[in-house]
């Protein structure tokens, strides 16, 4: 195939809670290496598309397509099931809650996957959590159990454990959100730093100013469309649409701190 | 005439090899109890109907029955179907069977309770729904239910009294046989009831080591 297509693409995305339509025909494009944040108001249905992308929660109708392959492919089931673990594999997702496992130790949760799933040997493993944990900062906290952590811990541990499966595309889902204030840094310098390294990212977020500062691209999402979108400086700075602009006036102390 | 427990000593040897038949009995029958009772779990929850609706039947049967007629019906029922087990071996399929119904019970409704987070997160990682139940979700179900099973298991200690019914040597059985010799029932069943009282704590003992080695892990 010589013609070019997005990495990922997310095409006629629809979505139907009984009579509620969470998704209403969304399509979106992100580049290789590119970050993108989607932000919008409570309900406006951002985790909802983030969890399409995984299959997490299934679309109603549409597709969705990663580096040329069709995540939500029409299977049956037995082949299906076979498919979307292997999908899953490239695309790392990261919690609110952390969702860290909490009867394996920091190790074991970084490993668990890639061993069961790569078939990596206990020497390749236990270098593979080094390298990650180290990536994350967290290296001598390598043989705690995660109830022995803070929730900024938890959280890089998190990203740690998805990192290890060298996922081409990772989601995060309001990453900072259940954390205290002063954890959140710590959360965000780990994303920064993915970011410097080039990997796709996708980040549902309330972090005005760290969408701003991180991101090449904001989505805004109201009422399951995607309302507007484009660079930061220009989402930020002169949206065009109202419920942009008033959606962001009433996040503004948060974008004013970016702003200056 | 007054209580004689100078006859005791002389037995011991008896009463000890009783004891260690109660604890064989009791030890493998938990093992049994508590793997099955994984398995049951597993089955009731996602077992194909075809399974699941005779397996509720059997557990309602094992629930809802006097464990002793269990045990006649596993030793003397079975022979004449050509399945002639010996007393120890019918013991314990009765006792094991007979908790796993219990601890299953258990299993389930903890296997209910681990947050739906864990599936996720385990699903997301590439893991199969097998994989993501076997690896995250039943360990998590049973460390969390490791109290109530280690009641069970103390319950079940009590009850392998009942084998002695089906003629394996067990403490009950021990004291009762010396009992026959010397006409001492308080004495014995005394001496039983201490020894039983001993194997209990050795249990709780080794429970609550279970118990503070999982402490970290949730
Ligand atoms: N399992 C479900 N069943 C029914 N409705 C649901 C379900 N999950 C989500 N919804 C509804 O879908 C809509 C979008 O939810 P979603 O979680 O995607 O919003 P969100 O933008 O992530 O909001 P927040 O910022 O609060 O996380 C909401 O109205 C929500 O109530
Ligand atoms: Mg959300």
């Amino acid at each position: 195939m010589t013609e070019k297509h997005p990495f990922v693409d997310i095409r006629h995305a629809q979505k139907a809670y009984g009579d509620l339509e969470v998704l209403k025909d969304i399509n979106l494009t992100v580049e290789r290496g590119e970050i993108v944040a989607i932000i919008g108001p409570s309900g406006s249905g951002k985790s909802t598309l983030l969890r399409a992308i995984n299959d997490l929660d299934p679309l109603s109708s549409g597709e969705v397509i990663l580096d040329g392959t069709q995540v939500n492919k029409t299977l049956p089931h037995r082949q299906y099931e076979k498919h979307i673990n292997q999908m899953r594999q490239h695309i790392g997702m990261v919690f609110q809650h952390f969702n860290l496992f909490p009867h394996l130790t920091v190790r074991e949760n970084v490993t668990m996957a890639p061993k069961l799933l790569k078939g990596i040997s206990a020497a390749e493993a236990d270098k593979l959590a080094e390298e990650q944990l180290a990536h994350v900062g967290l290296l001598e906290r390598i043989d705690y159990y995660p109830s022995q952590l803070s929730g900024g811990q938890k959280q890089r541990v998190a990203i740690a454990r998805a990192l290890a499966m060298k996922p081409k595309l990772m989601l995060f889902d309001e990453a900072t959100s259940a954390l205290d204030p002063e954890l959140v840094e710590e959360v965000n310098l780990v994303m920064k730093k993915l970011a410097e390294e080039h990997m796709t990212m996708i980040i549902v977020t309330h972090e005005m100013d760290f969408a701003a500062s991180v991101c090449d691209r904001v989505i805004f999402m109201d009422g399951g469309v995607v309302v507007e979108e484009g660079p930061p400086s220009v989402v930020f700075k002169n949206p065009t649409q109202d419920r942009t602009k008033e959606f962001l006036r009433k996040h503004l102390s948060q974008y004013a701190e970016s702003a200056n | 005439m007054g209580l004689d427990f100078s006859v005791v000593p002389s037995y011991a040897d008896a009463l000890l090899l009783g004891v260690l038949w109660t604890v064989a009995i009791t030890v493998t029958s938990a093992i049994l109890s508590f793997f099955g009772g994984i398995l049951f779990a597993v089955i009731a929850l996602y077992g194909p109907w075809l399974i699941r609706l005779p397996f509720r039947f059997f557990a309602w049967l094992f629930m809802g029955t006097p464990l002793l007629l269990q045990l006649f019906l596993i030793y003397f029922g079975l022979v004449e179907l050509g399945i002639d087990l010996p007393a120890f071996v019918a013991g314990v399929i009765g006792l094991g069977l007979h908790f796993a119904v219990y601890n299953s019970e258990l299993i389930q409704t903890a296997i209910l309770a681990v947050d739906k987070g864990q599936m996720e997160a385990a699903r997301t990682l590439g893991l199969s729904r097998t994989q993501a139940l076997m690896r995250v979700v039943i360990p998590q179900a049973v460390r969390d239910v490791i109290p109530p099973i280690g009641n069970n298991m103390i319950a079940l200690l009590k009850d392998s009294a009942l084998v002695s019914v089906i003629g394996v040597s067990e403490l009950t059985l021990s004291a009762q046989l010396a009992i026959g010799r010397t006409y001492r029932p308080f004495e014995f069943y005394a001496a039983a009831a201490v020894l039983y009282y001993i194997i209990n704590l050795g249990m709780e003992a080794v429970l609550r080591r279970i118990e503070r080695r999982t402490q970290l892990s949730r």
